[in-house]
């Protein structure tokens, strides 16, 4: 076994293009590239096929119009800008809307089995802030096939994959992608990629919150390596929190409730068995967007109708055994194991559960590279623009195949113009080298996951669903401190597969991407969609609604957050809204 | 026998025996298994109990997992003997009065404490000749949801290689050269079973994958969390196929002359 810390020695790969993560929009954005004919290096943390992606439950949003004939692009761009209230990039929405279908139909291409309509094609279902049944989906398994499918395809394509593999680094000279270094999780072994192009695809930030959804993968770490070579992060207030996740017993506070118990007819009631969604959004009900559901939770159990365990009901019950568990099995499996409750005889307590990252870096909308960054792209949640202020159930996966496709391509493209690889300077790579073993050599009595669940409890209180200028400017302090002894945190042991120094590392991006959510959030004075200040209970439309945040590392190391002015929509696509349509996106903020 | 105690139970203080060790360089299980005391809360799984032991006593005790809701496979291990998802096994469901053993699982080469080297299966999938349908024009397929249904009871399979750690072909005989496991004959019968797939794999099924090495003992089918029906559904029907291409006399006698 390998000694904990003089080790600096690393071995050396060279590709075309390095894909870091392998959910579904670094497998997406691998195929491409190397269906362009770049060599490909696709490096993930985990093993292939249990990326986040492989969580999804409810479906993929594409306008295929199988069940309802009027759907098309322009329908599910509406629907995409009215849910994400006007902050998405219009340009990306639009690409997504259009490009959706073919992208679903190439997995029925290369695999995938989806759940058929009477007459033998992909069958969809309806989703809140959907206006058509519009997620094509697999029972409540959407996601296992996507990857399954994916990594079936790619597994034939000639990429070369790099498992439990963690990038730390990467490697930049003037402006410019080098490279990019990191561990083998087995080993502890050091591993530098060469490269020409990098395609960032490594997901959101949930493990930094205390109810969450996410896996333990959910570190920030993309957002953390772009900013400290220049990149600049996006819309970083807009979190989403799910309505539904488990409230009861505590050890499964936060797993996914999927929102397609509601879409296959599930009600919510408080616990004066009122409807309550009547009282915010009559019109579209348990069917309204994730943003309004979740506060109108929020706000029941605020009020004292909450159930005993601090959430509310949800009954899907009246469907039938028979259809519960064709279309909801994992739903029906989970509550009966995990939980003691049987779906198909009662209801469900739930509660909201932090879930989706809408903001992230800052991507060209049809290249997805960064304007700050010549040869870093990235794709799926760890990027930012698409989904604005909330994102829609089910356009999360097909965000990945559509905008994971373009990455791949557009970052093929850009290596195909470099003549050779820039070179790396070694003295860089031994200073990395030296930062990841410093932990074994502290003598602090404080291991990292103590300081892990205090930020987790102080995200989840003071940057949580709401917020308030006192408590964010008291999160920010607080995570200064957090900062200090996660730098000083103890690890224990040898570098081979070792649980406590990867997460001395990863703690460090979770408070980068907490700071910079705690930032963005005290800039903007205003609610919408995942972002509601109570000090600012209303959807500002003479300022806010025009400005996108963004974050980026300042020359000494600070975080620093500001703001530009978004690019507007041109005129035949903001004609094809209607005022009447735009006011009721906004008159449920400042309902809660 | 196992015994269930209700939630009022479970505030107690459980006896956990982990092992922790690293591999020889053949792989094998070097190692030994460490007690810890585990205050338990109310529904909590075995993962639960190892972060915990991870946060409070072994920050560096290995463990592989992800999603915490037993839909990806990462952190099987055998749990008093028996193969299984440490985050799908509620301690609330086991006997109170017993130390709970949790080891990685056997089949496989140790990497270190409960994580084992899975890779060989990745391997095995990659000779698997992929979905291969007869027209690329996706807009004319058509199949209807029984058929779907066949197929998509296999690929419901998370990969969390637990029946490949159960069937005795690999973990008493090490036929890892001869024998792809449950895991993969369920998706050879998945390929072979979709309705718009015209691959012929049934030689493939028969002499690289191995079929004949698996006689239906159903220990793979009784652990798979999924509830796969991996022998009655996958393995047995396309036994069936081999059998009727391979040794069906008359199908053998028009190949011999060059008719079938
Ligand atoms: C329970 C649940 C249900 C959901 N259901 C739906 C749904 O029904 N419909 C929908 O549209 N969306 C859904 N979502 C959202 C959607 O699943 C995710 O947003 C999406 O899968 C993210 O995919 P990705 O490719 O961006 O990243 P991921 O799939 O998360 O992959 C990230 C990859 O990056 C790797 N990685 C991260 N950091 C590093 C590093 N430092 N070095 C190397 N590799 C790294 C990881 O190992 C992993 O391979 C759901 C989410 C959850 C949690
Ligand atoms: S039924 Fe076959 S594959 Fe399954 S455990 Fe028995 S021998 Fe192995
Ligand atoms: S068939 Fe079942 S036991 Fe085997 S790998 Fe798949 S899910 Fe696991
Ligand atoms: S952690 Fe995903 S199956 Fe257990």
């Amino acid at each position: 076994m390998m000694s904990s810390s003089t080790e600096h020695n690393y071995e050396t790969k060279s590709y075309d293009v390095i894909v870091i993560g392998a959910g579904g929009a670094g497998l997406r954005a691998a195929i491409e590239a190397s269906a362009q004919g770049a060599s490909v290096a696709l490096v993930t943390k985990s093993l292939l096929g249990k990326a986040h992606t492989v969580m999804a439950e409810g479906g993929m949003a594409a306008a295929l119009g199988n069940l309802d004939a009027a759907d098309g692009w322009v329908p599910h761009f509406k629907d995409s800008i009215r849910g994400g209230k006007y902050m998405n990039n219009w340009r990306m929405a639009q690409i997504h809307a259009e490009e959706a279908p073919e992208r679903v139909k190439e997995l029925e291409l290369w695999g995938a089995v989806f759940d058929r309509t009477p007459d033998g094609r992909i069958l969809q279902r309806a989703f809140g802030g959907h206006t058509y049944r519009r997620l094509a989906h697999v029972g409540d398994r959407t996601g296992l096939e996507l990857i399954r499918t994916l990594q079936d395809k790619g597994i034939h394509c000639g990429i070369d994959v790099f498992m439990e593999c963690t990038i730390t680094n990467l490697l930049a000279e003037e402006g410019q992608v080098a490279g990019a270094f990191g561990y083998w999780r087995e080993s502890g072994r050091f591993i530098l990629f060469k490269g020409k192009s990098i395609v960032m695809a490594s997901g959101g930030i949930g493990k930094a919150f205390e109810v969450t959804s996410n896996s333990w993968e959910y570190t920030g770490d993309g957002q953390a390596m772009a900013m400290a070579i220049g990149a600049e992060l996006i819309d970083m207030e807009f979190l989403q929190f799910h309505p539904t996740g488990m409230v009861c017993p505590a050890s499964v506070k936060g797993i996914l409730v999927t929102e397609a118990v509601r879409g296959e007819g599930g009600k919510l009631t408080n616990a004066l068995g009122e409807r309550f969604m009547k009282n915010y959004d009559p019109e579209r009900m348990e069917l309204s967007t994730r943003d309004i559901v979740a506060k109108a939770i929020y706000a029941e159990v605020r009020d004292g109708r909450g159930s005993p365990n601090g959430g509310v009901f949800l009954d899907i019950s009246h469907r039938g055994a028979d259809y519960i568990k064709r279309k909801l099995p994992s739903m029906y499996h989970q509550f009966l194991e995990l939980g003691d409750v049987d779906i198909t005889k009662g209801p469900m307590e739930v509660g909201p559960t932090m879930h989706y990252t809408m903001g992230g870096i800052r991507v060209h909308p049809e290249t997805q590279e960064s304007p700050t960054v010549k040869g870093l792209f990235a794709a799926g949640e760890c990027s930012g623009g698409m989904h604005g202020a909330n994102r829609l159930g089910g356009n999360s996966l097909s965000d990945l195949i559509v905008f994971g496709r373009r990455a791949g391509l557009y970052a093929a493209e850009f290596a195909k113009q470099q003549t050779e690889m820039l070179p790396i300077d070694n003295e860089k790579v031994k200073a990395y080298a030296q930062a990841l073993v410093e932990p074994f050599e502290r003598k602090g009595t404080e291991t990292p996951y103590p300081i892990h669940a205090e930020l987790q409890h102080l995200m989840h209180t003071k940057v949580g669903i709401v917020r308030e200028e006192k408590f964010l400017k008291e999160a920010i302090a607080e995570l200064a401190g957090l900062r200090e002894r996660a730098k000083k945190a103890r690890v224990d042991g040898s570098r081979a597969y070792n649980p406590g120094w990867h997460l001395a590392h990863d703690l460090i991006n979770m408070i980068d991407a907490s700071e910079i959510v705690a930032k963005s959030a005290l800039q903007r004075e205003d609610s919408r969609g995942g972002h509601t200040r109570l000090d600012y209970n209303f959807s500002d439309d003479k300022v806010w609604r025009h400005r996108t945040s963004v974050a980026s590392r300042a020359e000494d190391g600070t975080l620093t957050v500001g703001y530009f002015d978004k690019p507007q929509m041109p005129k035949e696509l903001v004609a094809l809204f209607d005022k009447a349509e735009e006011k009721t996106a906004f008159e449920t903020e400042g309902k809660f | 026998m196992m015994m269930i105690v209700s939630d009022a139970h479970t505030n107690r203080v459980a006896n956990f025996h982990v092992f922790r060790g690293n591999p020889d360089a053949n792989g094998e299980h070097i190692g030994e298994v460490v007690n810890y005391e585990v205050p338990l809360k109310p529904g909590w799984v075995v993962l639960d109990a190892i972060h915990w032991i991870q946060a409070n006593k072994q920050p560096d005790l290995a463990v592989r997992w992800n999603c915490k809701a037993a839909k990806c496979g990462s952190c099987s291990a055998e749990i008093n003997g028996l193969p299984s998802l440490m985050c799908k096994t509620r301690l609330d469901h086991m006997p109170a009065d017993k130390p709970i053993i949790v080891k990685p699982m056997k089949t496989f080469p140790l990497i270190k404490d409960l994580v084992t080297d899975v890779s060989w299966n990745y391997e095995v999938n990659k000779k698997i000749k992929p979905f291969t349908p007869a027209n690329n024009n996706v807009d004319t397929w058509r199949y209807f949801q029984q058929d779907a249904d066949r197929v998509q009871e296999f690929r419901k399979c998370i990969e969390c290689f637990i029946c490949q750690d159960t069937c005795h072909v690999l973990r008493h005989h090490s036929k890892f050269d001869k024998f792809f496991g449950p895991r993969f004959m369920i998706r050879l019968a998945q390929l072979e079973f979709h309705p718009l797939d015209v691959a012929d794999r049934l030689k493939f099924i028969k002499e690289e994958a191995g079929i004949g090495f698996c006689n239906i003992t159903k220990c793979c089918t009784d652990r798979c969390p999924e509830q796969i029906r991996i022998t009655d559904n996958g393995i047995i029907p396309l036994k069936e196929r081999v059998v009727d291409r391979f040794y069906d006399p008359i199908t053998m006698l028009l190949s011999k002359i060059g008719l079938g």
